[in-house]
């Protein structure tokens, strides 16, 4: 028997990333619901609410709005997707066909965390080129705001996609997932200061949208994309950056632990 | 010494304090095709699914290729192809890109374009799942199972719901793919499936081995033979054990033909169902 070498981990998580973009891309669903809808949301809300002085900072709602909407298109393309469709492939069981190949279950989540990379990275470049064009968004000025961009959204996106794999777990059904998590998505949204502004929200739903991440993503977000006078105008009064951190990296640290405890690769039903 | 593929003993597997398995042994020799016969609910796939290593079991003993399944690993998952009882789902992958992803995950793939001429789907290669018929799509499912060149293939009920005349054309199938020497282990209920393809049969009935042989084998537990002719106008019958002696003594009775004459073994069927029956109803 003439002994040949198995495929690397690499070429295995490289062609898994090929397949997961083909999925994404090629799903009508996807495409519209996950990819385009904070676009569609950006024009549309930029074009209805047309504050341009908020607080007298000179801020637009336009622009306070771009960086809504960016974090939740994170939300969206990590979260969002990776529940619905890691839930509904689990029903069908192509997690189980997946599992029965050689892929190692590494190489299966990293080629998953490659193509939410790509798609959000491609995702928010266009958010912001809609920005800069609609809003009149300024990019990031200094290795400072560049910085903090890359950090919130590296932290960002993790914590996204770790909760999207967590959730595919907790959802018993994927015909279900995307009824359930939609309406979870909107109050989030709602609440975190994403299509209003945060500090008009009543005090106790400040409160509650504390607790979770998006509120703390959009705020990092702001950081990068709005003047450093809008600081004074947040909640705090400050960005509250290492704040932002902590919050995040506490949801994702929690967020992997779910997903290492109870992923599973078959249906409840069937063991 | 056996070259045996499976080994299992004293397998035992309960849902909800039913035994769905009940203390099977069975062993499976390398380049053998067995088919786990029985009808539904007999505890087959749970078989099955616990030899793929997708269930756990309660107790017995259990080797799959020298391997316990439930320490699964890519090395043992590269030796092993299955086809599921459920069919492949909607997809966006073409059946070709569906194999080409597949080949990267293996030391020594098929080639793409063989496995789907010898499947039948070139002229479908640029299909997905859901605009092929339902045979199609098992004929996809097959070509999944066996693009890594596996040396076990476990099938689970893979004709469940064709017509008589595309279940031959998939038996064909099979026997193409399997002629290299590859074990497999199917399971049906169809018996004229487990007659058809396999080199030994076990029959299984509420979760235990009911009957162990060859289809030849299985047929020859029949009581004997059924030897009808007709004699003074009357038509006659005798089951008997020794239908040559029998013959002989007719011949002996008849200077010509004898009229009507004709001996009939049971059918594999009558086996089965005779199995099946007894196991079942404790009756006959």
């Amino acid at each position: 028997m003439t002994a040949r070498t198995a495929p690397s981990w690499w070429s295995m998580t490289a062609d898994r990333f090929v397949v997961e973009v083909k999925e994404f891309t090629r799903s009508r669903e996807q495409m519209i619901f996950i990819f385009f809808f904070p676009m569609i949301f950006l024009a549309l809300f930029g074009a209805i609410f047309n504050t341009d002085d908020l607080y007298g900072t000179g801020v637009s709602f336009g622009q306070y709005f771009l960086a809504g909407m960016i974090a939740s298109g994170m939300l969206n393309t990590g979260f969002q997707s990776l529940a619905i469709s890691i839930s509904i492939d689990r029903s069908e069981d192509v997690l189980k066909r997946i599992h029965a190949t050689p892929l190692p279950p590494t190489a299966y989540f990293f080629g998953k965390i490659l193509q939410v990379l790509a798609v959000s990275v491609v995702q928010v470049a266009l958010l912001i080129a809609m920005g800069a064009l609609l809003f009149d968004v300024s990019l990031p000025a200094d290795a400072w705001h560049w910085f903090t961009f890359v950090w919130v959204f590296v932290l960002g996106l993790a914590c996204s996609t770790a909760w999207g794999i967590a959730t595919s777990s907790l959802l018993r059904n994927g015909k279900a997932a995307s009824a359930i998590l939609t309406p979870v998505v909107l109050v989030l949204q709602f609440t975190s200061g994403v299509f209003f502004v945060f500090t008009e929200l009543p005090t106790w739903l400040q409160h509650f949208a504390e607790v979770f991440p998006l509120k703390w993503l959009a705020q990092g977000m702001r950081a990068v994309f709005l003047p450093e006078q809008f600081a004074a105008a947040e909640a705090a009064g400050s960005w509250q950056l290492p704040l932002v951190a902590l919050m995040l990296a506490v949801w994702l640290v929690a967020g992997l632990v779910i997903s290492a405890r109870t992923f599973r690769w078959l249906r409840l039903d069937d063991r | 010494m056996s070259d045996a593929v499976v080994q299992v003993s004293g397998l035992v597997k309960s849902y909800g304090g039913v035994r769905a398995v009940d203390g099977l042994d069975l062993t499976i020799e390398r380049g053998e095709v067995f088919a786990l016969l029985g009808p539904n609910g007999a505890g087959k796939s749970t078989t099955v699914e616990i030899l793929e290593g997708f269930r756990t079991r309660d107790a017995g003993d259990v080797s799959v290729l020298g391997v316990d399944p439930v320490m699964a690993t890519r090395s043992w998952r590269e030796r092993v192809g299955l086809m599921l009882q459920s069919t492949s789902p909607r997809s966006v992958l073409t059946a070709r890109e569906a194999l080409s992803h597949a080949t990267a995950l293996y030391s020594d793939p098929r080639d793409v374009d063989e496995t789907l001429a010898a499947v039948g789907l070139t002229e479908k290669s640029d299909a997905k799942p859901q605009e092929l018929s339902g045979g199609q799509r098992r004929r996809l499912d097959v070509a999944l199972a066996v693009i890594g060149r596996p040396e076990l293939i476990f099938l689970d009920e893979p004709t469940t719901g064709f017509d008589p005349e595309a279940r031959r054309q998939f038996w064909g199938l099979i026997q193409s793919l399997t002629a290299d020497g590859t074990t497999v282990l199917l399971t049906t209920h169809y018996l004229d499936e487990a007659d058809h393809l396999a080199d030994r049969i076990g029959i299984l009935s509420a979760g235990r081995l009911v009957a162990l042989d060859s289809p030849a084998g299985l047929r020859s537990l029949a009581s004997g033979a059924r030897v009808t002719w007709t004699e003074d106008g009357t038509a006659r019958t005798e089951t008997t054990a020794a239908p040559t002696a029998l013959l002989r003594d007719l011949i002996a009775r008849h200077d010509g033909e004898i009229p009507g004459l004709e001996v009939v073994h049971p059918s594999l069927e009558d086996v089965y169902l005779d199995l099946i029956g007894a196991d079942a109803g404790g009756a006959a």
